[in-house]
């Protein structure tokens, strides 16, 4: 226990010690070279306006985070279901595949304002953008996991004469689960990018708003110690939803994690 | 499902080949011409120079392959259907092939979920398997969590679980220390002797084949023929010292003379 401690404190020095030099270099050379507080805050005056807006930055960061969270959960569902379904038939997977990669290269700025014009100005609009951003790894992820299956363990199956039901059930859904994980590491940032394009174009209606709404209108308002609260409380929340997902990953394959598996090859660490 | 229909009189032949060429789609010609039949109840083991085509036979004994000529049956059916119908197969792969969500008793349960058995029994046959492996205190392990010698033991005992009548091994012990190889050989032989399935062992390790077989039976390079069938007279139960006796090392230097002839 005391070691593992140590490592922590060990693995954590470099980059406390790097944040806390560069917050006083920024905070020193706003001083000394005199710049404007509307071009770049000093360090000061963004904690500052983070403690002001304290109960409208942790409202819109738990907006933000639902629609996030709801649109990785519904790619999660989504992207499995036509992994399955790519899995299956080689036919589907040829030709639907490329559709899935267009989607990918779609830009979600471009995408968002389709999206409300069909969904509304609505928290579900938010839930649909993110929904479609995180998706791709997802399909791909699960995709590779259903289909990239050790020859030996297809011929043990085939050696008890095994039904392509029990194939898909027994080998090909476990298998694909560290890569399934390994994708949803990636979606979850694209899931958070994914809810502040959506809130920058759907600004809900009164006392309902998500981080992507504050920034543009802390933007607007020439807040810009605000606009850097904000902005960091949506890195916050990447980074912490990323950390969620990778816990909750590790504590599923914290048996069946041989040193050199897939799993290790996709960063599933 | 009754036993007596596994058995097979051992007068017939329980695995035929003849006259067998397997060719891979790329036009490779693996193994050819290849004649040999093996009664109930034999152990043989397959020797050759890497790549002759050894796991290709096993391969499509197994069913797994077809081959592209000749007749290759198991109790008088093709394989796959001998397989589904006739004849409990198992085979063993080189790697111990378990899946590593799967602790050891689950990956030991695989084979007879598979086949879809009564569930009744599953749990004394499974216990019994692990037992007979000597893996009683692992049943709850991963595979992460054992040592190659003991995931190869659990491979084991997922292929003797199915009680199979014949049963196929690929280099099964060939990435485990001398030590431990040759104690799991000993733990084999003493499960056929008790058990009595039909057992192909391919190897390209000598000794281990001897030690093993009633029969050795060389490859050449590919593409692999018979080109010698050495019976192997010593009596069983077989016990370590016997790979300290002088016929055992006389045996050693012929088939190492068949081996080389084979290779040129």
């Amino acid at each position: 226990m005391k070691n593992r401690l140590g490592r922590v404190v060990i693995m954590a020095f470099p980059p406390v010690a790097l944040f806390v030099l560069l917050v006083a270099i920024w905070q020193i050379a706003i001083a000394v070279g005199n710049v404007r507080s509307f071009i770049l805050p000093a360090p000061v005056r963004v904690a500052q306006a983070a403690w002001l807006h304290r109960w409208e930055l942790l409202q819109a960061t738990g907006t933000t985070a639902a629609a996030a969270l709801a649109g990785l959960a519904t790619s999660l569902a989504v992207g499995m279901v036509v992994a399955v379904a790519f899995s299956q038939s080689a036919i589907v997977r040829r030709s639907v595949y490329p559709y899935a990669i267009f989607l990918q290269t779609v830009p979600s700025v471009a995408l968002a304002p389709l999206v409300i014009l069909w969904f509304g100005h609505e928290f579900r609009s938010v839930v649909v953008v993110a929904f479609i951003i995180s998706l791709f790894p997802i399909i791909t992820n699960a995709t590779a996991g259903l289909l990239d299956l050790d020859r030996n363990l297809v011929e043990l199956f085939a050696m008890s004469s095994a039904s392509r039901r029990q194939v898909l059930l027994k080998l090909q859904l476990p298998n694909s689960i560290p890569y399934l994980i390994a994708g949803a590491k990636i979606s979850c940032g694209l899931s958070v990018i994914g809810a502040i394009v959506g809130e920058f174009t759907a600004g809900y209606g009164d006392g309902y708003y998500g981080l992507g709404y504050l920034i543009i209108f802390a933007s607007n308002q020439m807040e810009t110690d605000f606009l850097f609260a904000a902005t960091l409380a949506s890195m916050l929340l990447g980074v912490v939803i990323f950390a969620a997902v990778s816990l909750v990953g590790d504590w599923i394959l914290r048996r069946w994690h041989a040193p050199g598996s897939a799993g290790d090859a996709l960063g599933a660490n | 499902m009754s036993t007596e229909l596994f058995t097979t009189p051992t007068a017939t032949p329980l695995v035929e080949i003849a006259a067998v060429d397997v060719t891979y789609r790329d036009g490779l010609r693996a193994v050819e011409g290849v004649n040999f039949s093996l009664r109930a109840g034999e152990f043989v083991a397959l020797v050759g120079p890497s790549g002759c085509g050894k796991s290709t036979l096993l391969r499509s004994i197994a069913g797994l392959l077809r081959p592209s000529r000749g007749r290759l049956t198991v109790a008088g059916l093709e394989p796959v259907q001998a397989r589904r119908e006739a004849t409990r197969m198992s085979f063993v792969f080189q790697d111990p092939t378990l899946l590593p969500w799967r602790d050891v008793y689950h990956n030991i349960a695989l084979p007879l979920e598979l086949v879809g058995d009564d569930r009744r029994g599953w749990e004394a046959r499974i216990r019994q398997a692990i037992e007979l492996v000597g893996l009683a205190d692992f049943a709850g392990s991963y595979p992460a969590e054992l040592s190659g010698g003991m995931r190869m033991r659990v491979s084991l005992a997922r292929a003797l679980v199915t009680d199979p009548a014949l049963l196929l091994m690929d280099e099964p012990f060939a990435a485990l220390d001398d030590i431990t190889r040759q104690t799991l050989n000993e733990e084999l032989l003493s499960l056929w002797e008790s058990r009595h399935w039909t057992g192909i062992f391919v190897t390209h390790n000598i000794a281990e084949a001897i030690f093993l077989s009633q029969r050795v039976l060389v490859l050449s390079r590919r593409p692999g023929r018979v080109v010698a069938d050495v019976p192997i007279p010593f009596p069983f139960p077989r016990g370590s010292e016997l790979r300290a006796q002088a016929d055992f090392a006389r045996l050693t230097g012929e088939i190492a003379a068949h081996l080389r002839e084979a290779s040129r």
